[in-house]
């Protein structure tokens, strides 16, 4: 089969490779799939409590050539978006964008499953903060 | 050395240029129909059957008559277990065959039991190999046949035959091995290891495509087929159907070839696929090989590159034309059955790389594909996250993953 441009480029200069400290309370994590399913991302966002923005994402995939431009490309589009613009990115997004044929939709459903996650981790770590905060006052 | 480099002779070999020049003139200026008994023209042709039929019996210690020639290994299999199965089923309708072998086997064997037969599917063991006291559990009265390939495709073990074609003998049953991957790469001699037919394929030993035989016995047992195609009466009425005489003329001479040459080539691909192995696994970790490497074909090596996914590996070395049982690289997006069977679990599948060595392969390519593979794993492991979780000491059999 063969991999449009953008995949390409994904592939071979992975944007925002890396890892966050899990703990750190300004950090969502995000990990979908499973390696007997052959794929698994982990996503991760790094926002500004303050403002909501996200400042920095970062990736990490096992999987083909178009989990990794997907979940490449999402840290792209995730970095300066509020949360709530992030969970409005949608799979179809990333099919159009990296002309991913049929049998590789699954990737970018994964993608968007990873920033949900990220998303859902960063928003309940924020809300016990919030409590706890509470719960100090 | 020129790029890409080929090293997936599994999946197919290039003609070997002696074995063109020998076919050439029968496309051309000696064209006849080997069935046309009565000019020249087809003399000539019927010569260079007979002359190639000899060389396909010599190469596994048949005799010329015992060789029918068919388009390939998947007709003479299909041939090979429709043809006892209908031939012999008064006797009984029980066929044994094994998890791991080739479509053309297990599903010729799907398409037995929906006309009625029994068939037995046996498991293999980590190793690849069938396990004989399982065999001789599975052996019953109607058991008509037993068909275990010589060699795997994917992982290139070599199955005990002389031992399953005895287990099948004692109990009455004829025995029937899918050699395609065997035949010219190893020695397989039909006496010694008890078999009754066995498929050969031209193009997995650089013949050409379109082209192979089985080799059907006829004496201790005298082997019946019922033929599978209506026709003309062709291969002593087991296969009808006009001769394809270059083809034919092509498997005889890669047959003669891998006669003379067998003792080295074993030599020299043992010696550069196990450079390739140990270039690989001395510089990188969790490498695991997939089958045994004590039985198995010297031009195979099956390995898993935990952590990293198959198709993503084959994209970083894409001027390497190897293949992969990942379920991304396969027509069914499911990770590749041979290596399910082994147990090792399916992830281990998604990582596993087939280098299938050849003749052309030189020690310069070898290092090459080393070097390269060496460097995508690493780059692709920078990218794992699973690869981070167990250098974090996480046991990823225990993670709650969310399948999907």
């Amino acid at each position: 089969m063969a991999y449009s441009d953008k995949v390409l480029d994904h592939y071979n200069n992975p944007r925002n490779v890396g890892s966050f400290d899990k703990k750190d309370p300004n950090v969502g994590t995000g990990m979908v799939g499973a390696p007997e399913c052959g794929d698994v991302m982990k996503l991760q966002v790094k926002v500004n409590p303050a403002t909501g923005i996200i400042e920095d994402a970062k990736f990490k995939t096992f999987g083909c050539g178009s989990a990794i431009a997907s979940s490449s490309l999402a840290t792209e589009w995730l970095r300066g978006k509020t949360v709530d613009e992030a969970l409005a990115i949608k799979n179809t997004d990333i099919v159009n964008e990296l002309s991913l044929p049929p049998v590789k939709i699954h990737c970018s459903v994964l993608a968007e499953d990873a920033i949900k996650a990220a998303i859902d981790d960063y928003k309940k770590k924020s809300e016990n903060v919030g409590v706890e905060s509470k719960a100090h006052a | 050395m020129k790029l890409p480099i080929y090293m997936d002779n599994h999946a197919t070999t290039p003609v070997d240029p002696r074995v063109f020049k020998a076919m050439t003139p029968y496309f051309t200026d000696t064209f006849g129909n080997a069935a046309s008994r009565n000019h020249s023209f087809g003399w000539v042709a019927e010569d260079a059957v007979e002359k190639a039929r000899k060389q396909v019996a010599e190469l596994i210690g048949a005799t010329a008559k015992e060789i029918v020639f068919t388009s390939g290994a998947t007709e003479s299999d299909n041939l090979a277990l429709k043809g006892v199965a209908e031939m012999y089923a008064e006797k009984g309708n029980h066929i044994i065959t094994a998890a791991t072998e080739h479509k053309a086997i297990l599903d010729t064997c799907k398409r037995l039991e929906k006309e009625g037969y029994k068939v037995t599917y046996l498991p293999v063991e980590t190793n690849g190999l069938v396990d004989l006291d399982k065999l001789r559990a599975a052996m019953t009265d109607k058991t008509i046949l037993v068909s275990i390939m010589y060699a795997n495709n994917e992982i290139g073990v070599l199955q005990p035959v002389a031992e399953i074609s005895k287990i099948a003998k004692e109990r009455g049953a004829l025995f029937h091995t899918d050699a395609t991957q065997a035949i010219g790469k190893v020695p397989v001699d039909v006496i010694k290891d008890g078999i009754d037919l066995a498929s050969i394929s031209a193009h997995k030993m650089y013949g050409p495509k379109g082209v192979g035989a089985l080799y059907v016995r006829r004496r201790n047992p005298r082997v019946q087929l019922t033929a599978q195609m209506d026709g003309g009466g062709h291969e002593r009425g087991m296969r009808s159907g006009t001769l394809n005489v270059p083809g034919i003329v092509g498997l005889g001479e890669a047959c003669a070839i891998a006669k003379a040459e067998m003792s080295e080539e074993i030599k020299r691909m043992s010696y550069l696929r196990d450079k390739l192995k140990a270039r690989l696994m001395s510089s990188l970790d969790e490498v695991y090989i997939n089958g045994t490497m004590e039985h198995r074909l010297p031009n195979n090596l099956n390995i898993s590159f935990a952590y990293v996914e198959g198709e993503s590996l084959l994209m970083g070395i894409n001027e390497i034309a190897v293949s992969s049982g990942s379920a991304c690289t396969s027509a069914t997006l499911e990770p590749s059955y041979v290596l399910k069977a082994l147990g090792a679990g399916d992830d281990l599948a998604h990582s596993s790389i087939r280098f299938g060595l050849g003749r052309f392969n030189t020690e310069e390519e070898v290092d090459y594909v080393a070097a390269k593979v060496i460097d995508v794993v690493q780059k692709l492991r920078e990218l794992s996250p699973l690869y981070e979780m167990h250098k974090e000491g996480i046991d990823l059999t225990k993670v709650q993953w969310t399948a999907h």
